[in-house]
């Protein structure tokens, strides 16, 4: 088990280098140059090579790679002589725009939209694997079909679609949700809730609607196995078959599909921040792009690819636990 | 588990076509196929539905000059000014001069504005689905059958590409590409991340078929990797490719109009679904119907195609190599 979890944890390690990699090739080689729109319309050459200078633009690529990288284990020191700046320990960059650390700016958005995300996950997980289970075990039944044409049909809404229209509905048109404006958690539970819940139905309706299908097809595939028949034919309640037998091995393929889908949005869900105004990670990713803030953009580029990776190495794990046989 | 599904697709299979004079000769697979997707109402209207689209999609200048408009003309009759530039009229505007209503401000036709959006976004989509189909495929028949060395490169770039957060990552692609052609950057950008899907599928039946007694068979005729691969192995890979093909679509189409909902697609004036969306949700109190025309074609266009893509998958792969 632990050399599966060293392996493991290189693997993690070697993917985020060539994320990191490749993000910083493909945002540091755009043609916009960022000293020049930093340092303003009316700006000297010298001043310019000094701002340069001081965004480390004038070093060679892999030199800035390599700095970057450094900075984000063991932080460094931005500039030289008077006016550097020390970075301290997951040193991101700044932000061409104000100049605030990457890394605070992150963490000041991110429980927003981890609140956002865990707060959908849940929603869709009971809507959508209750419809998917209850579909299967009536297959061909009204129940099932109606479920599933209405599973299809709101899958293929745009999330934005949907946004718009609770938000018509549920707060102009009736006035029972309020606008969503972000509350902490910590400042007061019930209107964290009361805001957020708008957003969370917005984006599980479209993920229930994905859950649904998948672990439809899969709870019929599992209820077909011999083994159910056989748990069936010793006289196990029906209860017991469905529950502990199906279940517990249908949902093996639909958890590797929650752990990527969770992974990415606890990063930002950037549509549906942008549509309802909250101040998460994907609003503060799509206003940095809007002003070409590349340390913004990288930042939570690596953010979002990291929270992707660790998802799978966690749910690999839960495997790992469960079936003795991936570990080998 | 193929077998439990077969008669779950209904009536379609039988036989019962056949007149007295025609010889009981087994069907062309295309025509056993067609004739299940046709004898399901849901299937046959879906497939009506995206065959419209594509229609539309493919004579969007003909059916924009026969509506009156160019998806670009202002018409400054058609808006009241008084109003803050809304439609002149009930439900947005629509007249026999305007068949969908207009745009306010502007008083942009919509009809010829939403069948040209259609023509950018199947486009995009459609071309972005070719890539990935053609780069997945081979990738995937790469790691299947030659194994090896191969397989553990091809199958650690797959992982590695489905570690990228997606749309984080083109979003960000799409901003920074300034002075480009914005639907091939486009077209491109979408297709990179999409292969590793297929590709699975696709490493997993070649992987099968590596050692089934046909292929060594033809091995043992001395054919070459080349002739067993396009002989033996692709034919024998293509329905779950046609299937996963089909899904891929309405994926792609969502995919499109997001970016250009978020505003990184394509540019105006040129028109695409997300983008009219976008600029229509400011008016969805005051001009509904504007908001709902580029909508309800968005949601048509991926509603056809997933049932299309669920009904092949029905009939061409039943047992599975789902992603």
């Amino acid at each position: 088990m632990i050399a599966y979890l060293i392996r493991r944890c290189l693997g993690v390690a070697g993917v985020l280098l060539a994320i990191c990699a490749v993000t910083f090739t493909i945002f540091y080689l755009l043609p916009a140059d960022p000293a020049a729109a930093a340092c303003g319309k009316t700006c000297s050459p010298e001043r310019l090579a000094e701002v340069r200078h001081f965004m480390g633009l004038d070093q060679p690529v892999w030199r800035q790679f390599g700095d970057y990288l450094v900075g984000i284990f063991a932080g460094r020191e931005l500039g030289s002589g008077p006016h550097a700046i020390q970075c301290g320990f997951p040193c991101l960059g700044y932000s061409y725009e104000n100049a605030l650390p990457v890394w605070d700016l992150l963490m000041d958005r991110l429980p927003v939209s981890v609140s956002l995300a865990f707060g959908a996950a849940c929603l869709w997980l009971v809507l959508g694997l209750g419809a998917g289970v209850t579909a299967a075990l009536r297959k061909g039944g009204l129940l099932d079909r109606t479920l599933m044409v209405g599973a299809v049909a709101t899958a293929s809404l745009p999330v934005y679609f949907t946004a718009v229209m609770l938000l018509y509905g549920l707060v102009r048109l009736t006035g029972l949700l309020p606008y969503p404006a972000y509350v902490a958690l910590t400042d007061d539970p019930f209107a964290w809730a009361a805001n957020l819940l708008l957003p969370w139905v917005a984006l599980a309706l479209l993920y229930a609607a994905m859950y649904a299908r998948q672990s439809r097809s899969s709870m019929i595939e599992t209820m077909e196995q011999p083994y159910i028949r056989t748990a069936r034919a010793k006289g196990l309640p029906a209860r017991t078959v469905v529950v502990k037998h199906g279940l517990r091995s249908a949902m093996t393929p639909v958890l590797t599909l929650f752990g990527m889908d969770l992974g990415a949005l606890l990063a930002g869900a950037v549509i549906t921040e942008s549509i309802f105004g909250i101040p998460g990670v994907g609003r503060l990713f799509y206003d940095a792009l809007q002003r070409s803030d590349q340390p913004v953009v990288l930042g939570v580029t690596l953010l979002a690819a990291f929270f992707i990776v660790a998802a799978n190495v966690v749910i690999d794990l839960l495997y790992a636990v469960v079936d003795p046989r991936v570990r080998s | 588990m193929s077998i439990a599904n077969a008669p779950a697709t209904g009536p379609g299979d039988a036989p019962a076509a056949d007149g007295p004079g025609t010889p009981v000769l087994p069907d062309a697979p295309w025509r056993t196929t067609w004739r299940r997707l046709w004898s399901d109402r849901g299937s046959r209207t879906a497939l009506i539905a995206a065959a419209l689209l594509i229609l539309i999609a493919l004579t969007a200048p003909l059916l924009s000059r026969l509506g009156g408009w160019s998806p670009t003309a202002f018409d400054a009759g058609a808006i009241d000014p008084y109003l803050g530039g809304l439609p002149h009229g009930a439900l947005g505007g629509i007249s026999a001069e305007h068949w969908l209503g207009v745009e306010p401000v502007t008083g942009r036709d919509l009809f010829a504005r939403v069948v040209h959006g259609a023509q950018v976004s199947l486009l995009i989509a459609f071309a972005a689905t070719a890539i990935v189909v053609v780069t997945g495929t081979a990738a995937g028949i790469a790691a299947g059958y030659f194994g090896g060395r191969v397989d553990t490169v091809l199958s650690r770039l797959m992982d590695l590409t489905m570690s990228f957060p997606s749309l984080i990552f083109m979003i960000a692609m799409m901003s920074v590409a300034q002075d480009v052609n914005r639907v091939v950057l486009m077209t491109v950008v979408i297709g990179v991340f999409g292969w590793p899907g297929i590709a699975r599928v696709v490493r997993a039946e070649a992987l099968s078929l590596r050692h089934r007694e046909f292929v060594e068979a033809a091995r043992a005729c001395g054919s070459g990797p080349w002739r067993i691969l396009t002989r033996q192995v692709l034919p024998n890979i293509s329905g779950p490719v046609i299937a996963y093909t089909t899904l891929l679509i309405p994926g792609m189409i969502s995919t499109e109009a997001a970016l250009s909902f978020l505003g990184v697609g394509v540019r105006p004036p040129t028109p695409s679904w997300g983008q009219m969306i976008a600029e229509a949700v400011a008016y969805y109190e005051t001009d509904p119907m504007y908001f709902i025309v580029p909508s309800v074609f968005l949601f048509v266009a991926v509603l056809a195609f997933t049932v299309l893509g669920d009904a092949l998958r029905d009939i061409l792969d039943p047992q599975g190599g789902r992603p």
